[in-house]
């Protein structure tokens, strides 16, 4: 029975990574961003929340509202800026040396501002409660939000990619962008709408990861290893593969920390090299790694 | 100077026009004196400065000397590791295990480069299978994993870390001289070997795999065995440096060893001095300790500056500094690169074959 | 030169460099409404770099491309396709992890009025309509090319270019392609096509312009053109060899 709560605690896990992946998969997926400082955004956005949502008084589901939208046009606006202008050196390292720049910024000026300790969202009692079929086995309600929240995101974002117009033109542009301009595609801007989408998804990542831990400045680039992971695990190019690495990840590491505590993370890493050694495009890839 | 015959595909090119095959640069025939003399002097160096100035320096060669390595994966060979901390931390605790076991520290920096380049020969065979930002990824997963696994052995310190013992017999002078020493024995060495790959038939098939991997292939490069042997060449240099960084410390931490944060020092450094350029990451870890001393007592500021270099420099010098000046100037230092050039002998104008609008053939970049 | 039809697309004096290098040097011709015309030339003369030059993926050093009277020299890709000149690019360029009837959906994305959309396209090739939802990966060279003239068509251009449409097909699969294009030029659509294969391009086009290492060395009524000048303009024998004209620059 412990090792069926290993499993079911590694699948709540594996959606908060599936939650936390799903905009890197995009990036990399459409543009081929390897988006170092995805990890910080995430944390820009628990704190946005930290310091937004008891200013204004309001219920912590209010400040979602607030936080999605103003990351995802964030995320608009940094492409069509900065990431834009980077990808037209034509060298995938500009845009590698620029996020990583904006992930030693993003978390220095964290710590310049909210010092190194860490903080929490506080959603109130809500916390602790789960759901205890037995004496062993306990799902916390917020874990199981957070699953819910990723399977419905992925699997909207998914349909939104085979049956939209805007979702056609993603995938045109990710797979070659030049044929794009001869059809009429404005790659920029539809680069700008997937990197909108990849930043409202990191900044609901963020406020997840603020409510079911600490976070501090530097606590981004942890996640975005675990994110890498759960992303090259499933393939490039599908969102549902995203979802399965994260699982997979998730379910490694917590049999890992069943074994022995200190294998969790080892044992989410072991999971990954062998997926690469006998799938190296992953689980599910659909294109070429990028 | 003509190239040796049969290393490059002319037959690619337009054969209609007349082409010579030179050094991309004016030979710099002082390389080898002024090279020796800036050795000499900092081999003096401890006679003349502070011990605080000399384990600076030693901070200084061994971030060069990785990035030297990592500039040759990377900016020769086309594969952009984040994880060569992995060998940083495996050459450091090659020398734990050494003087665990009653071997002298500095005797143990060899072999602990040799080391480190075994423990490459199966991560190679299984992180090869990938390219571009997997291999990226997966190098840095395979670093993280190494840390896991040192940070387990309870022997040789766990998490918390080790000592390295069996220095008693040296004064606390003589042993901050050795580990000078030994650190710019490392660089010159590291830049000696990175010199000699580029000018050698190795250095044409990386510059041949970076510029087009399937044309190299079928132009019958070696050039999966010329990966794997980069990948070697730079997993020795990263030990070395890890061993003399735990030896001049005197202890290792499993967190500090493998840290990330190498990587980010290590692209920083590469990319600000010009990638694929010999000179590059000299430049790039000059700029790097400039503003460290500078700026360091602001603290976070710091940090928050050196991202915003790293950012405009992507942007407006993707050369990096070094290759952005020798763009405009046309000197190398180093010269290791090619270019195919019309023989202006022949008064003929030279017409770009549409498939090939590159007429660079190698390390011009 | 006879001037039958109205100028659509007028090109004078495009120059293009890759780097340093000329790729294009001051080439000039017009293509009429409703004609076929033929580009031809050996392998690096610049018949592509014209054609991408024209679409606008490569940006002229000077010259001016007109089309219908409007300089579009400056205007971007996507919006010359909404002006109606579409190019089917060299090697086909599908999206391949987009299905066929996908594929031509993104076509209609900045579509002119005309006479061609989708259920033109599926009657133009029938075997689409069952194969329609085919990743267009797993098509075949010539089904391919196929479906990028669908892509290009359901824009309704008013002029098409044709990049080597040949190139890499079976003789049959060539044929029945270049068998559309009468059908193509009742609908009203221009045609300005890019071919390797010269006696492939005399029988379909009406004119014809020879490239050679980026300048014009022949042009004319394809009808009107013997065997032995069209070889001497293709391989620059005689008065056009590459050493005088270096010498002469």
């Amino acid at each position: 029975m412990t090792w069926l709560n290993a499993i079911l605690q590694g699948i709540l896990l594996g959606g908060f990574y599936a939650l936390f992946a799903c905009g890197l998969s995009l990036l990399f997926g459409v543009m081929g961003i390897i988006n170092l400082a995805h990890g910080d955004f995430a944390v820009i956005a628990g704190y946005v929340a930290v310091v937004l949502v008891p200013s204004t008084h309001l219920p912590m589901v209010w400040g979602f509202l607030v936080v999605v939208p103003i990351f995802a046009l964030g995320g608009y606006l940094l492409q069509r800026t900065l990431f834009q202008t980077a990808l037209s050196r034509g060298d995938p390292l500009t845009i590698l040396l620029v996020t990583f720049g904006l992930s030693i910024i993003t978390e220095n000026a964290l710590l310049q501002a909210f010092t190194a300790n860490g903080q929490s969202i506080n959603i109130g009692g809500i916390i602790a409660d789960s759901i205890n079929p037995n004496n062993v086995i306990s799902i916390s309600d917020v874990s199981l939000a957070v699953l819910i929240v990723a399977v419905v995101l992925l699997a909207g974002l998914q349909l939104m990619l085979s049956r939209t117009s805007m979702g056609r033109q993603i995938r045109a542009v990710a797979d070659d962008r030049e044929a794009a301009e001869l059809v009429g595609i404005d790659h920029r801007h539809v680069f700008g709408i997937a990197a909108a989408i990849a930043l409202a998804t990191v900044a609901l990542a963020g406020l997840a990861s603020g409510m079911i831990s600490e976070f501090a400045p530097t606590t981004g680039t942890s996640n975005l290893l675990f994110a890498f992971e759960a992303v090259v695990i499933g393939g490039i190019g599908s969102l549902w593969g995203t979802l399965v690495g994260g699982i997979v990840l998730g379910i490694a590491q917590q049999i890992g920390a069943q074994i022995n505590p200190a294998y969790q993370i080892l044992a989410g890493h072991v999971v990954f090299l062998a997926v690469l050694a006998f799938r190296s495009r992953g689980l599910f890839a659909v294109r070429e790694a990028a | 100077m003509s190239a040796p015959s049969g290393l490059l595909p002319l037959d690619a090119l337009d054969s209609r026009g007349s082409y010579r095959v030179r050094r991309s640069a004016r030979p710099s025939g002082w390389l080898i004196p002024v090279a020796l003399g800036v050795v000499v002097l900092l081999a003096f160096m401890p006679g003349i400065v502070s011990s605080g100035d000399t384990s600076l320096l030693i901070n200084v060669f061994v971030l060069l000397t990785i990035s030297t390595m990592w500039n040759l994966l990377a900016g020769y060979a086309g594969m952009v590791s984040i994880g060569q901390q992995a060998f940083i931390g495996l050459g450091a605790y090659a020398v734990v295990v050494g003087s665990i076991n009653g071997m002298e520290p500095f005797t143990v920096i060899p072999i602990a480069a040799v080391v480190s380049a075994l423990i490459a020969i199966p991560i190679s065979l299984l992180v090869f299978r990938t390219k571009g930002g997997y291999f990226a990824i997966a190098t840095w997963v395979v670093a993280s994993a190494a840390q896991l696994v040192i940070s387990s052995i309870t022997s040789i310190g766990g998490g918390t870390g080790h000592p390295i013992p069996g220095l008693s017999s040296l004064s606390p002078s003589q042993f901050a001289n050795i580990s000078y020493w030994s650190a710019l024995a490392v660089v010159v060495i590291a830049l000696a070997i990175s010199y000699l790959v580029l000018r050698s038939r190795l250095g044409l098939v990386l510059a041949a795999v970076r510029d087009d991997e399937d044309g190299a292939r079928a132009a019958g490069a070696r050039v999966v065995l010329a990966r794997h042997a980069v990948f070697l060449v730079a997993a020795l240099g990263c030990g070395a440096a890890g061993a003399v960084l735990a030896v001049s410390q005197l202890q290792v931490q499993p967190a500090s060893a493998f840290s990330v944060q190498w990587s980010a020092e290590i692209i920083f450094v590469t990319l600000i001095g010009g990638m694929g350029t010999m000179e590059g990451p000299i430049i790039g870890t000059i700029i790097y300790f400039a503003l460290q001393q500078n700026l360091a007592q602001h603290g976070a500021w710091y940090l928050i500056i050196v991202g915003a270099v790293a950012v405009a420099v992507a942007i407006w010098f993707p050369r990096g500094l070094w290759g952005t000046l020798t763009k405009r100037l046309r000197f190398e230092f180093f010269p290791v690169g090619y270019v195919v050039a019309p023989d202006k002998r022949v008064a003929t104008r030279l017409r770009v074959p549409e498939s090939a609008p590159e007429t660079a053939v190698a390390g011009d970049r | 030169m006879s001037r039958d039809h109205a100028t659509l697309l007028d090109v004078e004096a495009l120059t293009v460099h890759h780097g340093q290098l000329c790729a294009l040097d001051e080439v000039s011709f017009s293509v009429g409404a409703g004609e076929t015309f033929a580009i031809i030339g050996a392998n690096g003369a610049g018949k592509s770099t014209l054609l991408r030059a024209l679409a606008g993926l490569h940006p002229p050093t000077s010259g001016r491309i007109v089309l219908d009277g409007e300089d579009i020299t400056a205007v971007p890709t996507t919006e010359r396709l909404a002006r109606g000149l579409a190019l089917v690019p060299e090697g086909r360029r599908l999206f391949p992890s987009l299905s066929v009837e996908e594929n031509l959906r993104v076509g209609t994305h900045r579509a002119r009025k005309g006479p061609f959309d989708i259920q033109r396209v599926y009657e133009l090739f029938p075997w689409m309509v069952e194969r329609r939802r085919q990743r267009a990966a797993r098509l075949s060279g010539g089904e391919q090319q196929a479906v990028a003239i669908g892509r290009a068509l359901v824009a309704n251009p008013r002029i098409l270019l044709l990049d080597e449409l040949s190139l890499g097909l079976a003789p049959v699969v060539v044929q029945r392609i270049y068998g559309l294009l009468p059908e193509l030029l009742s609908s009203g659509v221009t045609i300005l096509l890019v071919e390797q294969d010269v006696s492939q391009a005399m029988r379909a086009a009406s004119r014809v312009l020879c490239l050679l290492e980026g300048r014009t060395t022949l042009s004319g009524l394809a009808g009107e053109l013997d065997r032995a000048s069209i070889e001497a303009a293709y391989f620059g024998l005689h008065a056009e060899s590459p050493e005088r004209g270096g010498v002469a620059r």
